[in-house]
């Protein structure tokens, strides 16, 4: 009964992500990679991105905090933080790099700072999301083949 | 193309395929092993470029295709694609979260046969195999193209080149033209088992196309294997040295080296092959050298002579080599020349192989003995049957005394060819293939015609002498270098070869003074070299210190 309830739990965790927008059909994808092989495929992966991503954003902040504001150095960091964002299917977070991304290209300091608070904040709501919703899948048990959010 | 049989490497292609993975993102990296072990395929992963570039030095064919990401920060995506393409010509995937029109655009001027974004789905990774069977295609294409242009001329021969023959030429295209050293290990033993008794020249027939593909099938894509018989195939001849191994001779035909005077001899001691184009020639395969000359000439050195430097280390000695008959040194030529010659590195002479330079400067150092040759040489009075016609300046090396017509006529047609060429040596058909490969050296008088039918057609045998220890090193930059659509360098041993050598010496003065033309045509000249070293009856004329040392 708590297995089932922690399922269906879990499912419209899932759901709710997607529907809010923080999750993209990568993370579909991954779920489909998951097997038996690799029984924790998208929590290994997960992991992976948020080390990855902490490193990634610790450096931006250092970059931000320069006067001037090197836009070439903070676009490219930018740009690897997007990618690594790819891979989970961040939806949010993807979208607001793009966005810090292009007041890089036109120089806008004030913008890619604002942009880059906006960002951070995603980032964080979907890790501490992505955390709970992988806990609350250990406590479920070996979760079945991956179901498509309807 | 007949390609019913081409299929892949692998039985069960595209399982299997072999993908190194380069990116420096780490989740990436994890996703895309993932991906990639889901096709079937078996993934290497790499999270840095330089890294990347030294696994596939030293895993050479170890791998059929690179996906990498393009930005990274030890070297650029671009860099590395570029260094793949050159080094290994495999198929490079580049990808990127970025796919702005203008880097999707870099990424296919750089040689990138695909350009994927972030993220990748799984559907796109499973069609990747593509890229590995377009190539093989084509080369495999281009081969044919070559062979055709030369069937013409091949003569049917026991063709011992078969199936070896048939994936070394198979390696030439496969291999990346630039590909700088091939593994220069080899196993003889492995060699000498396959290779079975020289046999006459090869003929590029439609079963022994055949044969090729299957051959190729069999094999697989695995070029190393191919680069490896072959070298193998050639210190073989080598050690064959008095078997008439022509074949490996013409193995090497399409070595860069321009060979001077490459005589194509049914002596597999000589295998020195001048200029692949040469070997060609003799194999009335004409077509392969000339166009081999083509590619020669263009490299040309300047100097007018074809160096031979590929090729002469590779080359085996010459003596002994030299079946009967009628190896006719190159009158003027002096070993030294010769040398000369030989140690200019053949810029790569295949138009069709990307030989990469470097590598001929690797064979440089060709150490052609001509003189040493000479001795051993018997001297073919009869044979110059220049059969060519002087008109026709086309010299091919054949070990009949008789050039058929159609012989003639495949040189002729690559005639043209070569004029185009301003090579500096004109002499790429005499370009000597010190190469050892196994080129037998003919007992066949080495008739070199030139393009001016004034001039005296000499014939002389080849006796080049490459040094032995540089055949493998040879062999491995010829097998690289050529596509040697290798006629059958063992072909090139078959009896009908050793006569003469016709040595097809285009007379391809691009730019370059005649330099020494009318020595050679001078009888005088001759005068140096012993008098059995050549007939007096023809003297090829050799362009530009082609052989004459």
């Amino acid at each position: 009964m708590d297995r089932n309830n922690s399922r269906r739990q879990l499912a419209a965790m899932k759901q709710s992500l997607f529907d809010q927008g923080h999750l993209d059909e990568q993370f579909i994808q991954l779920e489909e990679l998951q097997d038996d092989a690799n029984p924790n495929f998208v929590e290994e992966i997960v992991t992976l991105y948020y080390r990855d991503s902490s490193r990634l954003i610790s450096s931006l902040e250092q970059t931000l905090e320069r006067n001037p504001l090197d836009f070439n150095k903070l676009d490219t960091i930018m740009h690897q933080f997007k990618g690594s964002s790819s891979s989970i299917g961040a939806k949010k977070v993807k979208a607001e790099s793009t966005l810090i991304r292009e007041y890089c290209r036109t120089g806008n300091a004030e913008g890619c700072r604002k942009s880059f608070q906006q960002m951070k904040k995603e980032y964080v709501a979907l890790r501490k999301r992505l955390e709970n919703y992988f806990q609350l899948a250990r406590q479920a048990g070996p979760m079945d083949r991956a179901s498509r959010p309807k | 193309m007949d390609n019913g049989c081409f299929s892949s490497p692998r039985r069960d292609f595209p399982n299997g395929l072999r993908v190194l993975v380069v990116d420096d993102d780490p989740t990436w990296l994890k996703i895309l092993e993932k991906m990639l072990k889901k096709c079937n395929y078996e993934v290497t992963t790499c999270c840095l470029a330089r890294h990347a570039l030294s696994l596939l030095r030293e895993r050479k064919d170890g791998y059929d295709i690179v996906i990498s990401d393009v930005n990274m920060p030890d070297m650029d995506g671009f860099k590395l694609l570029e260094h793949v393409g050159l080094e290994m010509d495999l198929p490079v995937i580049m990808m990127s979260v970025d796919g702005e029109t203008s880097r999707v655009m870099k990424g296919v001027q750089h040689g990138a046969c695909d350009y994927l974004l972030k993220p990748i789905r799984m559907k796109e990774l499973r069609n990747i195999w593509q890229h590995v069977f377009r190539k093989r295609i084509h080369e495999v294409r281009d081969f044919e193209n070559f062979e055709s242009f030369e069937s013409m001329h091949l003569m049917r021969n026991g063709s011992e080149l078969s199936e070896e023959g048939n994936l070394f030429a198979l390696e030439d295209m496969t291999s990346t033209k630039k590909r700088k050293d091939l593994d220069n290990k080899h196993d003889d033993k492995e060699f000498l088992d396959s290779s079975s008794s020289k046999k006459a020249r090869v003929v590029w027939s439609v079963d022994l196309h055949q044969k090729f593909v299957k051959a190729v099938n069999q094999i697989g894509f695995d070029s190393k294997f191919l680069v490896k018989k072959y070298r193998l195939y050639l210190s073989r001849l080598q050690k064959d040295s008095e078997q008439k191994s022509s074949p490996s001779g013409m193995k090497h035909s399409d070595l860069p080296s321009k060979d001077v005077g490459n005589f194509n001899f049914p002596n597999s001691a000589n295998k020195q092959q001048n200029d692949a184009s040469i070997d060609r020639c003799n194999y009335s395969e004409g077509t392969l050298q000339h166009q081999n000359m083509e590619t020669k000439s263009r490299e040309g050195n300047p100097k007018g002579i074809v160096p031979h430097s590929t090729t002469a280390e590779k080359a085996r000695p010459l003596t002994g080599n030299i079946t009967d008959a009628n190896i006719q040194p190159f009158a003027p030529l002096e070993s030294e020349r010769k040398r000369a010659a030989f140690d200019c590195t053949m810029s790569t002479p295949y138009s069709w192989t990307e030989i990469p330079k470097t590598q001929l400067k690797k064979e440089q150092k060709p150490v052609v003995h001509l003189e040493d040759n000479f001795n051993l040489l018997p001297f073919h009075g009869k044979k110059h049957n220049i059969q060519v016609d002087q008109s026709q300046s086309i010299a091919s090396i054949s070990s009949t005394p008789s050039i058929s017509e159609k012989d003639v006529a495949a040189c002729i047609e690559t005639k043209p060819r070569f004029a185009d060429y301003k090579k500096d040596y004109t002499s790429s058909v005499s370009s000597i293939r010190s190469s050892v490969d196994t080129f037998p050296f003919q007992p066949g008088s080495l008739i070199m015609m030139n393009d001016q039918p004034s001039q005296p057609i000499s014939t002389t045998n080849f006796g080049l002498k490459t040094q032995s220890s540089n055949n493998l090193s040879c062999i491995s930059d010829l097998e690289s270098y050529q596509r040697n659509l290798l006629f059958g360098g063992e072909a090139a041993s078959a009896a009908p070869l050793d006569e003469d050598l016709y040595f097809y010496w285009h007379n391809m003065n691009f730019g370059q003074p005649n330099i020494g033309m009318p020595e050679y045509y001078d009888p005088g000249l001759l005068t140096e070299v012993p008098n059995h070293l050549y007939d007096s009856a023809d003297y090829l004329v050799i362009d530009q210190g082609l052989f004459i040392a």
